[in-house]
């Protein structure tokens, strides 16, 4: 006796959109339980993590900050997502846009005016494309898998980073430490509410997931994306030519995932770091899935894994939980997601008991040929 | 002597149908017993029963008069039951006796295996290399080894599911001879079809299913193939408005010399293919699936554009350097034979379904915003003027019947009102009524002075429909011939292949391609 999946029917429109709630509060449950297992208090960890967060309001800008780079970038891997284009570059084009911009910013230390900051936005933007356009070229003329193309990459920038930090970008008046010079007042994100962490990239990165809702729900591009996804023949049959659209995502998901590094290195930092990356372009990854692929559920599933993030840093301190913890955390919730994914399209059933009753084996051994004379 | 196979009271459920309602029917020792029914009348569940493949919720399969527990295929096969399924289940680049082999619960050793099946093909007839690459093999000498395979378990029972559909008319002729030899050896074979005449040909009882209800027995030789249809369909037939009469204007589309490579790894090429159609005509492609209609369909409609040569015209102008939607634009509306994914994605609504051929005619979208609103409005005319059955332009196009998408789909095109319609398969899969709906609204656009194309591998239809057809095999066209002049015989040898010297006379002297 064994266990099947067998495909449902139809799967239900509701249960496709609970399956994130599921997925959260299965992740909470057996987060608790794995973690008192492990020794820990793992009731209180969980409510560090997921709970006190939400009732501080003083760290309700640490969450809106937090989740302004996962919603960027999410949104950007969506529109690939949707399009069947894997794009597991993001961190990798994340780190790149953000050194882009450093570069800008190194550049105009000593000048001033309005246009600095823009300008660093754009080169942050323009280096993600260029940098999510090496996969993308892979993939379109050569036929390489974007799955290990963009993922390789993803070490590279970073290692790009380290050696930068090191040697040419180090601060000459920095003892020695790798990292950059402090960025000028105009090379810094301005803040919305004074007073506040909250940054100009918040609202941006709500602009840009109610910018891509009506890009896809109600423009021909974003229509060519949904259909190259579902159905490429179909696509052909329309009329869209599908390296387009492997190009359009590979370069929207890199302009934005550069954007959110900007808006990082010119607003939280404020200088280039080696330990700029902090891998919001794995989590961007959870998060579009989170948010079933929707600009608008992307930016609830962001404050759910900033939660991560923000009450992950605090659960250290009181609960004593290791760095990795958060994590683990994020996994579990990809992995429910995935199971709950699964059983909203198929249905568990055990497959047939073999039969009760003893076969009545009249027949002739079956491998012996001359058919025919039965009686 | 009991009956060798007997159905009592069979029932089969799924959630939201009842695909089999208290089934019952008998097949005596050494007959050819028809199944009949249209797509969706419960023909492949109750087959899938017999095979062990699926259960029944209620009643009982017996064999030779003895009640029986059919719980997988391998325990039908024990029990003298074997089956040639529609499908093939083959491995193009293996050999035959190698996938006689694979097929085999306990293959005995290859120079063994060898012997039987040499015994098997002398037996009936049958030619068949068991060295050959299957990708080198015609439909007709895959379905053999597909017989071949059934018929070394020594059947009592060999289940044939629509095995004429893939075949030229020779084909058939030699695979009833066959299954004729075989039953005269003793062996019961359930065929089952929805082709009436070759059931008359064939067959000497039927069992008539409908909704998943018997709803007749009857002798094939004694009914009219008419009879028998209206029996399936549960109503009366309509008949086409008649083709006659019919006048052609000036060339409306031409293809000269075109040649195209085939779909890797085993895709026929293209070669040097050439034809025209008039205004108010509608000309017709027969040929065995395999032998490049889907490459002239891609070719034609400009999914493919890579490595052809060679010219299209519509009304005088060039168009094969042009894109899909520019062709479009110029007139041309194309229908692919696949439905699901490929004219249609299943999981969208049929307004979006609606948006992916009849933008640029339709005005669905303009400067890069999809107009909605329009498209749900043209998506509802398309369903109300084609009689489509849906819920609305909201439903998605997986949740319709294989005909009444098919309805939708051409309707879709007709609507734009194209000067060249290319249709592949128009009615494969469809119910007798939405083919016969779907024919009658093609005559109706060349009557308008549209110019038709229709690739087909249904010849009744194509003779229904068309003026003039050609045969395509593998990658040619063969020279056009009227429809009122044809001889049948003739289009099945340039099927199989055999190209006849010259006229289309009595000259049926094979000469293999």
């Amino acid at each position: 006796m064994a266990l099947v999946l067998q495909p449902r029917r139809e799967p239900s429109k509701a249960m496709v959109w609970a399956a994130p709630v599921i997925a959260v509060l299965a992740t909470l449950i057996v987060g608790a339980l794995l973690f008192t297992a492990l020794g820990y208090d793992g009731f209180g960890a969980v409510n560090a993590i997921f709970i006190q967060p939400l009732l501080n309001s003083n760290r309700w800008q640490d969450l809106l900050v937090k989740a302004a780079p996962l919603t960027l970038i999410a949104t950007g891997l969506a529109v690939g997502f949707r399009a069947n284009v894997w794009n597991i570059g993001a961190e990798g084009q994340y780190v790149f846009g953000a050194l882009a911009a450093t570069g800008i910013a190194l550049l105009t230390l000593d000048m001033q005016g309005l246009w600095i900051l823009p300008a660093m936005v754009v080169a942050g933007v323009l280096g993600g494309m260029v940098y999510a356009s090496v996969p993308a070229f892979l993939r379109v003329r050569l036929g390489v898998n974007e799955i290990l193309s963009s993922l390789m990459l993803n070490y590279v920038a970073v290692q790009l980073l380290f050696y930068l930090m090191r040697g040419p970008w180090r601060d000459p008046m920095g003892f020695g430490f790798p990292q950059t010079a402090m960025f000028s007042l105009d090379q810094t994100l301005p803040r919305v509410i004074p007073g506040t962490l909250i940054h100009l990239g918040v609202p941006v990165a709500l602009a840009a997931a109610l910018t891509m809702w009506f890009l896809m729900a109600r423009t021909l591009a974003g229509f060519q994306v949904r259909v190259v996804g579902a159905a490429p023949q179909a696509a052909r049959f329309a009329g869209f030519r599908e390296t387009r659209v492997v190009w359009m995502s590979f370069l929207i998901g890199g302009g934005l995932a550069g954007m959110a590094g900007t808006f990082e290195v010119s607003g939280p930092f404020g200088q280039m770091v080696p330990t700029f990356p902090v891998g919001y372009g794995f989590t961007a990854i959870i998060v579009a899935f989170l948010g079933r692929l929707h600009p608008l559920g992307i930016v609830a599933a962001a404050l759910v894994l900033a939660l991560t993030y923000v009450g992950g840093e605090s659960a250290q301190t009181t609960v004593g939980l290791p760095a990795a913890a958060v994590g683990v955390f994020q996994a579990m919730l990809l992995f429910f997601l995935l199971g709950s994914d699964i059983l909203v399209r198929y249905r568990l059933v055990r497959k047939g008991a073999p039969p009760a009753r003893a076969l009545p084996v009249t027949a002739s051994p079956a491998t012996r040929a001359v058919p025919g004379a039965a009686e | 002597m009991p009956a060798r196979l007997e159905l009592s009271g069979i029932t089969k459920r799924f959630p939201g149908v009842v695909a089999n309602e208290a089934v019952s029917f008998a097949v005596q020792p050494g007959t050819i017993h028809a199944l009949l029914g249209e797509n969706g009348a419960g023909k492949s569940t109750l087959v899938k029963i017999i095979y062990g493949v699926q259960r029944a919720d209620e009643g009982t399969v017996s064999i030779d008069g003895r009640a029986v527990d059919i719980g997988s295929p391998k325990a039908a096969r024990a029990l003298g039951v074997a089956m040639v399924f529609q499908h093939f289940s083959l491995f193009e680049a293996m050999t035959v006796l190698e996938n006689i082999a694979l097929g085999m619960d306990d293959p005995p050793p290859a120079s063994a295996l060898e012997a039987e099946v040499r015994r098997v093909l002398d037996t009936y007839g049958l030619s068949l290399d068991p060295h050959r690459d299957v990708h080198t093999l015609s439909v007709g000498e895959r379905q053999r080894i597909e017989i071949v395979r059934a018929l070394l378990q020594r059947p009592k029972l060999l289940i044939m599911d629509e095995p004429t559909s893939v075949l030229t008319p020779q084909e058939v002729e030699q695979l009833f001879g066959t299954l004729r030899q075989l039953a005269d050896s003793g062996c019961s074979i359930l065929y089952i079809s929805h082709k009436l005449n070759e059931i008359k040909a064939l067959c000497a009882s039927a069992t008539i299913l409908r909704g998943g209800k018997v709803v007749a027995q009857c002798d094939p030789r004694a009914e009219t193939a008419r009879s028998m249809a209206e029996l399936m369909i549960g109503g009366s037939l309509k008949d086409l408005s008649v083709k006659a009469g019919r006048s052609f204007g000036s060339e409306r589309f031409a293809v000269s010399r075109l040649s195209a490579p085939g779909e890797p790894p085993f895709g026929t090429s293209l070669k040097d293919i050439s034809f025209s159609v008039r205004s108010g005509e509608i000309f017709g492609i027969a040929g065995v699936a395999g032998n490049g209609q889907n490459e002239l369909l891609a070719v034609i409609s400009g999914e493919r554009r890579e490595g052809v040569s060679g010219e299209i015209r519509l009304e005088g102008r060039p168009i094969e350097g042009l894109s899909v939607s520019d062709r479009r634009r110029a007139g041309l509306a194309s229908v692919p034979e696949e439905r699901n994914g490929h004219a249609a994605v299943p999981g969208m609504t049929l307004t979006e379904n609606a948006l992916l051929s009849a933008r640029a005619k339709k005005g669905l979208s303009a400067k890069g915003i999809l107009r909605f609103g329009a498209a749900r409005d043209y998506a509802g005319a398309v369903i109300k003027a084609f009689g489509v059955k849906a819920t609305g332009p909201g439903a998605t196009a997986g949740s319709l019947s294989g005909g009444n998408l098919q309805k939708f789909i051409m309707g879709r095109e007709i609507c734009q009102e194209p000067a060249v319609l290319v249709v592949s398969q128009p009615t494969w899969g469809v119910d007798a009524g939405a083919a016969s709906f779907i024919r009658q609204s093609m005559i109706d656009l060349v009557a308008k002075g549209a110019a038709i194309v229709v690739v087909s591998q249904d010849l009744d239809e194509l003779l229904e429909l068309c003026d003039r057809l050609a045969v395509l095999n593998e990658g040619r066209l063969s020279e056009p011939m009227a429809v009122q002049t044809i001889s049948v015989e003739r289009v099945g040898l340039l099927m199989g292949g055999v190209h006849g010297a010259h006229d289309a006379d009595a000259d049926t002297a094979p000469r293999a391609a």
